[in-house]
């Protein structure tokens, strides 16, 4: 795949930002990597953007985001490219222990 | 096994045990820490010990002080022990939906159980117990999260007794909780071997939990930016319950090993690890159990259909 295809991918909300997205759990959307992935996301539920991404942008520090279970901040980030078919899941920060 | 002065006396030191037989090549090998050894039972008696001596060098607990934590069950139960043992009164601030066992082995040590609402998961322990030690100043607030003590037993104890056991040692795999098991053994092993590997695994806690009312209710634990937890791990992965319990049972039937859920996490992760290695290359994993399978039978992770399990992990607090 070269660095400008798009893919449609599965985007998983955490029960916490259902209401801004009409309450659905998952969003099909396109992209070639994480990041216009979650610009398609912010574009077509704009009441998530607050929630997710701060003024200039950038994900918010207790948001993570994955891709097939694996967190974007140890691959490269919002440059992390996607595949047709990929899961993108966002999710809160939670402690354990 | 020695004769020893106290239960106390059995903390850390814990084996290393070869499980290669679950691994998806053979050139990989695979090796649990079994931290359910532990006197407790989990891998936090280490941490509740050396929280409990730091407060105590530090001149903060005298017998008969009160000491606060919340916890989603195993420092809790670690402290329990201990507290019990030294004569510090203890209160934890337990979720609601953990395992009726966590509860119990908790009232069994005498600990003092303050709930907090399930729906908000471990974070809602956390906020809660802030809470109270800002009203109550004369409280001993540990704070699992935030306090040096708890990497700092990792990366004193359980990273050198792995290093002594398995000088081969090539990746590292650990849940992330507070993370200081991750912090702790990956900063010592990362010093004396800077080509060790150090993966953290999570569950998809954050899913489900209801209670937050926006993501900024969301919680990463100051021992993870203190210790520089975004550049140590050289990966994070979500493991979801359905795939937790067939590791967690695949190590029990397999391997004789009877441990708790998230070892079947960190297993999973050892594994995915293991898949992506390249088949020539030789490695040696090691991950963390870090408690018994004992505290999860309320659950049927061992024995009953496993997709019914699963579906009510999504609410149960297992890490």
């Amino acid at each position: 795949m070269s660095d400008t295809a798009t893919s449609t991918v599965t985007v998983r909300l955490p029960t916490v930002l259902r209401p801004q997205a009409n309450g659905q759990s998952t969003v099909e959307l396109s992209g070639s990597t994480v990041g216009e992935v979650i610009a398609a996301l912010v574009a077509q539920y704009p009441g998530l953007k607050s929630n997710i991404q701060d003024d200039d942008g950038n994900m918010r520090k207790f948001v993570n985001v994955y891709v097939n279970d694996e967190d974007i901040r140890f691959l490269d980030k919002l440059d992390t490219a996607v595949e047709a078919g990929a899961e993108v899941a966002i999710l809160p920060a939670v402690a354990g222990g | 096994m020695a004769l020893v002065a106290s239960v106390l006396d059995l903390i850390g030191n814990t084996p290393l045990v070869d499980v290669s037989q679950l691994s998806p090549k053979p050139n990989v090998h695979i090796y649990v820490k079994l931290e359910g050894q532990n006197p407790s039972g989990s891998v936090k008696d280490r941490i509740a010990m050396a929280m409990l001596d730091a407060a105590e060098a530090a001149g903060e607990l005298a017998p008969g002080k009160i000491v606060l934590e919340p916890s989603s069950g195993n420092t809790g139960i670690a402290l329990a022990m201990i507290c019990q043992i030294r004569g510090y009164h203890l209160k934890i601030v337990l979720p609601e939906n953990v395992t009726a066992e966590r509860r119990q082995v908790l009232e069994a040590y005498g600990a003092e159980v303050i709930s907090s609402p399930g729906a908000e998961g471990s974070n809602g322990a956390v906020r809660l117990a802030q809470q109270l030690s800002d009203e109550h100043p004369d409280w001993v607030f540990l704070y699992q999260y935030g306090n040096e003590a708890n990497p700092t037993a990792h990366y004193t104890g359980t990273g050198p007794e792995i290093l002594a056991d398995l000088p081969e040692i090539t990746h590292f795999v650990a849940g992330l909780g507070t993370s200081g098991t991750l912090m702790g053994v990956g900063t010592y092993l990362k010093e004396q071997k800077p080509s060790v590997k150090v993966y953290a695994v999570e569950p998809p806690s954050g899913e489900r939990v209801e209670g937050l009312r926006s993501l900024d209710d969301g919680y990463v634990p100051p021992v993870f930016e203190k210790w520089g937890g975004l550049e140590l791990l050289d990966g994070k992965r979500i493991v979801r319950p359905i795939e937790s319990l067939v590791f967690t049972r695949r190590l029990v039937n397999e391997a004789g090993v009877f441990a708790g859920i998230s070892a079947g996490a960190a297993l999973a992760g050892a594994v995915k690890v293991a898949e992506r290695l390249d088949d020539t290359e030789e490695a040696h994993i090691v991950f963390v159990a870090s408690d018994g399978a004992w505290k999860y039978l309320s659950t049927g992770a061992y024995s009953d259909p496993i997709d019914d399990v699963a579906a009510n992990l999504n609410d149960v607090i297992y890490f």
